[in-house]
């Protein structure tokens, strides 16, 4: 029987013992793609709580015979990461937070506000304007970044001047600041697309409204958009956030050694080809390289995906 | 005294209030155009740029000597150099390989997971975000678990053989030849779950009263899915394919994780070749051609449908 509305139409009677069978089959071949999704994720945590011997010896479906938070202790704070002096991965952690922090926020308020004036305060050419930065969401990177290169060399040498005239660099040459400011350009067009759509929705005649009533551009977006816009606002953070955090291309080019952000630090950790393979710790910086955006996944996995649909699908 | 000033201030008031008004109507775009600068900068100058550089003989540093279509000679010719192959030559099947099984695979589990989930699931809340959840990790992270399931020393191979299956062999993750399938199976694994969400929410949008007509007509399940529910989600497969182009095009961080830096250039592809040339290699006009085109394919694929996307909303 069909299985398209089986609570529609056939009435109990009719559930035949086909019916039966192909709603085994259903959930039998539903559970065994799940096992597959899964499979990896728990090989990962299982081999992170081996001790290496039971690794290289064992079966990696085996439950490890005694778990310990060792090599995540070791992954932490003493692996070796390529030639780097820094032991384990905190540092780079803290690299990944400090860029991730200030270039989301950045970001998704620029996003807002851009998001806003297409929407709400259109002018000629408004649509050609979006467009321009949509296209800016698909490019790939690879054309761009060696411009970047160049420009970012000069911001570091503008840093070094400013540091022999005055002590202080400003933030310019500064691997973090660098990668701020790549998340934030190539982000500019995601985040502005997110808000755009949403404001699309949102009724023009209460911010009509507010203008009679005297409210000025950035009264209304205040007043009147942003507190209504916090559906959008966890989209496009949680988007953002995701992105930057697992960026690996900017961050492998254009921060180097100490100051790589988590993602190309684990990638040298796991690829150093010196000594032996600790699979172990390997597998628990990659845990905890993936932490943080797996949590923001099982707390807020609505907005996940919606923002994902909203970066694909344009609405 | 109030007489005498009003007169003076009734006129005074009038311009003001029209440069304020004038002030009010720039602000909107006062706003939008620092974005929109940033984009027009880093986006379409630099793109420009990187063209630039794909006619010139750039070596380690870029140079302004322009050598005409000397770069996207030597690119064409090595386009059919296949024994003994040249990196772009590898780039180029590899991106087929990839590409094809990373498109086709991902729409075919992304739909069927999709249908099966559709079917009025018990635990569909439990059941989706298993499929989804690798959306949210690193292609480093995924690179570095697959690279340890498929590793025929400790992972799938081996625990095959230590279930009694010893003549089992599956080495694709070290065999040069085989390496760019496990890329593609990572890769499907990361992003089938989210051809899926875009399949189901296609799904959830086809009329109930269309399919209860079918129904009554006596349409099978498959009839139904087939000649009626498929065929409405053709924008949701155009959609899919379009995101999953761009993304295999787009493809960098997986290649090296899943392959260890890509030893020997085994499972290169424009997007590392464009890396290598530019940055290991001193063949930045090289590099930069490469870039371009990458470029032109993506914008090959979106910028015909960005624009009818855009065109759809103004009818």
């Amino acid at each position: 029987m069909s299985a398209v509305d089986l609570s529609a139409v056939p009435p109990r009677r009719m559930r035949t013992s086909q019916s039966v069978i192909t709603r085994v089959v259903i959930y039998g071949l539903l559970i065994f793609f799940a096992m597959i999704y899964l499979v990896p994720l728990i090989v990962m945590v299982m081999t992170s709580l081996k001790p290496l011997d039971e690794v290289t010896g064992g079966n990696m479906f085996a439950l490890p015979k005694s778990p310990s938070f060792a090599s995540w202790i070791r992954a932490w704070g003493e692996a070796s990461i390529g030639v780097s002096d820094t032991a384990g991965i905190s540092g780079y952690f803290m690299n990944s937070i400090k860029m991730v922090v200030p270039a989301v926020l950045i970001s998704t308020l620029l996003g807002a506000l851009n998001g806003y004036v297409l929407t709400k305060w259109r002018f000629p050419g408004h649509k050609l304007v979006f467009g321009m930065m949509l296209f800016a969401c698909f490019i790939p990177f690879q054309s761009v970044i060696i411009p970047m290169a160049v420009i970012l060399g000069l911001l570091g040498r503008i840093g070094n001047q400013l540091i022999d005239a005055t002590g202080v660099s400003f933030g310019f040459g500064n691997p973090t600041v660098n990668l701020v400011l790549c998340h934030v350009v190539y982000g500019l067009g995601f985040t502005t697309l997110f808000f755009r759509n949403y404001y699309e929705a949102f009724p023009t005649e209460l911010v009509k409204a507010a203008m009679i009533d005297g409210a000025d551009f950035f009264q209304i977006f205040r007043r009147v958009l942003l507190p209504n816009s916090m559906p959008i606002i966890i989209v496009t953070v949680i988007y953002q956030f995701t992105n930057i955090w697992n960026d690996f291309l900017f961050g492998s080019t254009f921060a180097a050694g100490d100051q790589s952000p988590m993602t190309v630090a684990l990638n040298n950790l796991v690829n150093t080809s010196t000594g032996v393979v600790e699979y172990n710790v390997n597998m628990a910086a990659a845990i905890i390289a993936a932490a943080p955006t797996l949590f923001v996944y099982v707390v807020a996995g609505r907005y996940f995906v919606r923002g994902l649909m909203a970066g694909a699908v344009k609405g | 005294m109030s007489v005498t000033i009003a007169p003076i201030a009734a006129p005074d008031r009038r311009p003001r209030a029209t440069l304020r008004g004038r002030l009010q109507h720039l602000v909107p775009k006062l706003v939008l155009a620092p974005s929109f600068l940033l984009v027009l900068i880093f986006v379409y100058g630099f793109n420009l740029w990187t063209v630039f550089l794909s006619f010139t003989n750039s070596k380690a540093f870029a140079s302004f000597t322009l050598i005409g279509f000397a770069n996207y000679e030597k690119l064409w010719n090595w386009t059919f150099e296949a024994d003994p192959p040249s990196s772009w030559y590898t780039a180029i099947v590899n991106i087929g390989i990839f590409g094809g099984l990373y498109i086709v695979f991902c729409l075919v589990l992304g739909l069927t997971l999709a249908i099966l989930l559709d079917q009025k699931i018990r635990g569909e809340g439990m059941l989706r975000p298993i499929y989804l959840y690798p959306l949210a990790l690193s292609f480093i992270v995924t690179g570095t678990a697959w690279k340890l399931f498929l590793d025929p020393g400790i992972g799938l191979e081996k625990a095959v053989h230590d279930w009694g299956w010893t003549s089992f062999k599956f080495d694709w993750v070290v065999n040069p030849s085989m390496m760019i399938y496990c890329v593609a199976i990572a890769g499907i694994w990361q992003t089938s779950g989210f051809v899926m969400a875009m399949f189901l929410a296609g799904l959830r949008g086809v009329d109930g009263e269309i399919l209860k007509a079918a129904q009554i007509d006596g349409a099978s399940t498959y009839a139904t899915y087939r000649r009626i529910v498929i065929p409405i989600m053709r924008p949701v497969f155009l959609s899919a394919i379009i995101v999953l182009a761009h993304m295999a095009i787009k493809s960098y961080d997986l290649v090296l994780s899943v392959t260890g830096k890509n030893p020997g250039g085994a499972a290169e592809l424009p997007s590392t070749f464009m890396y290598s040339y530019t940055f290991t290699r001193n063949q930045m006009g090289v590099g930069s051609t490469s870039a371009v085109i990458m470029l032109m394919t993506v914008a090959a694929i979106m910028v015909p449908y960005l624009y009818s996307e855009l065109r759809e909303k103004r009818q």
